[in-house]
């Protein structure tokens, strides 16, 4: 095998680190487009509607992530469909992140005071008046330290969709020390790239928390 | 006819009857105090009377048009009954005049220079000129339920309904909050308020309602019931609370 210098190892982390960053980004946006719709049908929805969708948290939060991923990307393939790692990898970390964030925001609709409710009706408000002007405004301020908190948990995510193939920074990690025989560097410097990813991100929600419970709100 | 006429009202929770059966006429222009032990179904009657509860039996009528049930919607609903909580129940995300503009924005979809207009003729009523663009987060609960009293007041209700407006304030707010209330009943705002505030209930109600386990107890003009009470459960509750 060729000789790989430091700078060989770290440049292909990069560039491999990059599907990491483009992964967790279309997990956590198709995450909260879809978890935006499930916790408002949730909130407002006919009863099945709303067992359906708590089976749906349910299932997701009390299964491993890798397994979400497996079937996705086997169970996919057994069912017929001829589906990338790609799509794979983004379809499950997508539902995965929209059970969690459902969960999370239901949480924070809910601990709106329902003074602010009855305000709004008493007022003329309907529902959706109501979550518009006056709920969700609060809920989204509550909802900010958490769900940036959560992004954490997407981005490490993605690591396991190395085991679908999918090269992204700890699959690239692995193949390059295959080929280089030098693990503790090389995982070092895959934990390092994970840890600037999530570093800054925790902080900012660890601030935001503050500066919540600073605003005397709740 | 009365403007509100409550006919055999009967609402429970559960297994717990919590008004048996209340009948209540008011008048167009008549500040009504209803007094009562805590339990005897004070607020559930007035949250009847804006539909925030459902009553299981009898009829409220508001003008000639039923009320209840599903003959007026929420919209409708409120700019006939207007109420004010305890808690004051400001929105905290949004500024003074904003809390006041929502509802004719939203519900009524006036234009947003009448709005303001609107907003700022009833802040001015209740003396709150000076905070339009505060958050509720920077008054005084004093300052806080006037606004509130205004954002009702925004929809130009025929009612005002009012739940122990003062009892969550300092004792030395109590009073800027009472005058603006007796301000609206001397303007003729047809008001029914739930008060602890017996010298108020005394001086500026015509008509005082005592509750007692979910019925009408005893009732009248406000110097016969507290100078000579009929009933001995009356009479127990003004010892008890003057
Ligand atoms: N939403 C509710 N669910 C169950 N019980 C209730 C509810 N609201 C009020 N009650 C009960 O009804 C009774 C009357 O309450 P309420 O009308 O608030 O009395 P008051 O305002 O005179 O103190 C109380 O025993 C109270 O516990
Ligand atoms: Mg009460």
């Amino acid at each position: 095998m060729t000789d790989f210098t430091l700078w060989d190892i770290v440049r292909n982390l990069l560039l491999a680190g990059r599907w990491t960053v483009v992964l967790s980004l279309i997990a956590f946006t198709g995450g909260a487009v879809v978890g935006l719709v499930l916790t408002l049908a949730r909130m407002g929805g006919l009863w099945p509607v709303r067992w359906l969708i708590r089976l749906y948290v349910d299932l997701f939060q009390g299964t491993p992530l890798l397994m979400q991923l497996f079937l996705a990307y086997f169970g996919a393939a057994v069912l017929g469909f001829d589906v990338s790692a790609w799509t794979a990898a983004s379809v499950a970390l997508t539902l995965f992140t929209s059970a969690f964030l459902c969960d999370i925001w239901r949480g924070c609709v809910e601990a709106v005071p329902s003074g602010q409710w009855q305000a709004a009706r008493v007022l003329g408000l309907n529902y959706l008046q109501s979550m518009r002007h006056v709920i969700l405004p609060q809920a989204l301020r509550l909802a900010v330290p958490p769900t940036v908190g959560f992004s954490v948990q997407v981005i490490k995510g993605t690591a396991l969709a190395s085991v679908i193939g999918f090269v992204e920074l700890t699959k690239a990690g692995t193949m390059l020390n295959n080929a280089a025989f030098a693990p503790f560097t090389i995982f070092a410097l895959v934990a390092l790239g994970y840890f600037i990813l999530c570093y800054p991100l925790s902080r900012y929600a660890r601030h935001l928390e503050k500066k919540l419970y600073g605003a005397g709100i709740r | 006819m009365a403007l509100v006429s409550v006919k055999d009202l009967h609402k429970s929770f559960g297994e717990l009857e919590v008004l048996k059966g209340i009948d209540l006429e008011i008048e167009a222009g008549e500040v009504v105090s209803i007094i009562g032990r805590s339990g005897s179904g004070k607020s559930t009657l007035l949250r009847c009377l804006n539909q925030l509860e459902q009553h299981d039996w009898g009829t409220i009528h508001l003008a000639d048009q039923r009320l209840d049930g599903t003959a007026m919607s929420p919209g409708e609903l409120s700019q006939n009954v207007g109420m004010v909580f305890q808690s004051f129940n400001l929105f905290p995300h949004k500024t003074v005049i904003e809390n006041v503009m929502l509802a004719p924005l939203v519900v009524k979809q006036t234009p947003r220079e009448e709005a303001r207009r609107i907003a700022e003729a009833v802040l001015a009523k209740v003396g709150m000129s000076e905070k339009v663009d505060a958050y509720p987060a920077q008054l005084s609960g004093g300052q806080q339920q006037r606004v509130a009293i205004a954002r009702a007041l925004a929809m130009n209700p025929k009612v005002l309904l009012c739940d122990e407006v003062t009892s969550a304030l300092d004792p030395e707010l109590v009073g800027e909050v009472l005058r603006v209330l007796e301000d609206l009943a001397r303007e003729g705002m047809t008001l029914i308020l739930v008060t602890h505030e017996m010298k108020f209930a005394r001086d500026v109600s015509d008509r005082v309602v005592f509750m007692h386990q979910g019925r009408i107890h005893e009732s009248g003009d406000p110097q016969t019931l507290f100078t000579r009470p009929r009933t001995p459960e009356l009479n127990q509750f003004i010892a008890s609370v003057l």
